[in-house]
């Protein structure tokens, strides 16, 4: 039984295909580390799993409502208080308590204070504590430790741990090492789209304009 | 979706939130229409209504392109599309809030404009009216303006653009029907017209919205 399982999957990022054939499944307690170099079509795969953007081919086999997708941006207003952006998340996502997501990302202090006062890590802080509020299995994470210290780093290592031990699932996009020993590594240069292949298989609609 | 509209509501009243903008505007431009047209009473009788719809058209629109623009910038946008709530429902909540920022003071402000301009008096009553039939029209054809010209560096002035033509038909029954009460004619069926208008557009366009901004976060 697996959380999350791509079959043949093909993504494309403004008409141009990116990664194709690809194929893994992932049960409860794995993790999936995608290593590549930039402009590979991590974000791109990440953001077509979490259902933000169609596969050109193959597909998605997954309950929508299991993924908790967390991008570039930490999805902050810089107007509210920490502790009111990680509620308003709450609140969204079935009212799950926000103390411990605060206290897991060492955020308990700062949690009065509003976000624009925030320095860049303590804001992807913040967006990672969100993951723990949503209370979904399957996280997709793009770059989740850019910015981060290296004690932070351990701190959100560690909430993965616990999330994978609790029978959740992640796919991370990363170019460190998480110290996630048990964290499968999935080297996304093989499966680098090969342009020959592009005129049998078109990227979709949007190519006939390009 | 009360979260929503809770931290909506909150952003908006918070600094830099642009509440109380769209009222100081209509305020601004109901002052400067009689330095423009002279002060006879005559003259501004018989255009106060138009001036007051136009000018309430005009305010809403100064606040629209932040309605998605301010979330896809900062992230928030992908993150509520991946969220359990239904982005059709998303879209409605977004508009309500910014009818209850915008819309609503202007429904609330605007007899007193009316007095600047000499609305004759039995027209008080049909401009709250119209206006509060009228505005939330506004809001939701404005929501999905910024849907689709969401991510677009400057979207605001294409917004403008999208939107305006968009409000032609409430702008007519609703200053007609204001016209109509200030002789004392029967303001019923431009009344009609409007809440008709605003029925079906708020029936229909949360879904336009929401298919708008799909395509935008691909």
């Amino acid at each position: 039984m697996s959380l999350l399982a791509v079959r043949d999957l093909a993504v494309a990022r403004g008409g141009l295909r990116l990664v194709e054939a690809l194929d893994f499944a992932l049960a409860p307690g794995q993790a999936l580390v995608l290593r590549g170099p930039n402009g590979l079509g991590k974000t791109t795969l990440l953001r077509t799993l979490a259902g933000l953007q169609r596969p050109v081919a193959g597909e998605v086999i997954c309950d929508p409502d299991t993924l908790a997708y967390a991008g570039h941006a930490d999805g902050l207003k810089p107007a509210l208080s920490v502790a009111e952006n990680l509620g308003f998340w709450s609140a969204v996502f079935g009212g799950a308590p926000v103390g411990p997501a605060l206290a897991a990302m060492n955020l308990t202090e700062l949690a009065a204070r509003p976000a624009h006062m925030l320095s860049a890590g303590q804001k992807r802080r913040l967006g990672l504590a969100r993951l723990a509020v949503t209370g979904r299995a399957v996280w997709l994470l793009d770059e989740p430790t850019v910015s981060l210290d290296a004690a932070s780093v351990g701190l959100f290592a560690a909430m993965l741990r616990g999330h994978l031990g609790q029978g959740g699932a992640a796919v991370i996009a990363t170019h460190i090492d998480l110290g996630l020993p048990e964290a499968r590594l999935l080297d996304l240069t093989p499966y680098r789209a090969m342009p020959g292949r592009q005129a049998d298989r078109p990227a979709g609609f949007n190519e006939a304009f390009a | 979706m009360k979260a929503l509209l809770w931290r909506d509501l909150r952003l908006a009243v918070r600094a830099g939130g642009g509440f109380g903008l769209a009222l100081a505007f209509f305020l601004i431009l109901c002052t400067l229409v009689p330095f423009g047209v002279g002060p006879e009473g005559g003259t501004l009788a018989r255009i106060a209504p138009g001036i007051l719809w136009v000018g309430a058209l005009l305010s809403c629109l100064l606040s629209l392109d932040r309605i998605f623009a301010l979330d896809h910038e900062d992230g928030s946008l992908d993150l509520l599309a991946t969220a359990p709530l239904p982005l059709e429902g998303v879209v409605a909540i977004k508009a309500l809030a910014h009818w209850l920022v915008t819309g609503l003071p202007l429904v609330i402000f605007a007899p007193v404009l009316g007095l600047l301009l000499h609305l004759p008096g039995p027209a008080y009553p049909w401009l709250v009216l119209s206006l509060a039939l009228g505005t939330p029209a506004l809001s939701v054809l404005g929501a999905f303006g910024a849907a689709v010209t969401v991510g677009l560096r400057r979207g605001g002035l294409l917004l403008s653009l999208l939107v305006l033509p968009l409000y032609v038909p409430t702008l007519i029954f609703g200053a007609e029907a204001v016209r109509r009460g200030a002789i004392g004619a029967d303001p019923g069926t431009p009344l009609l017209f409007l809440a008709a208008i605003t029925l079906a557009v708020l029936a229909l366009m949360p879904f336009a919205s929401a298919a708008a901004l799909r395509v935008n976060l691909r």
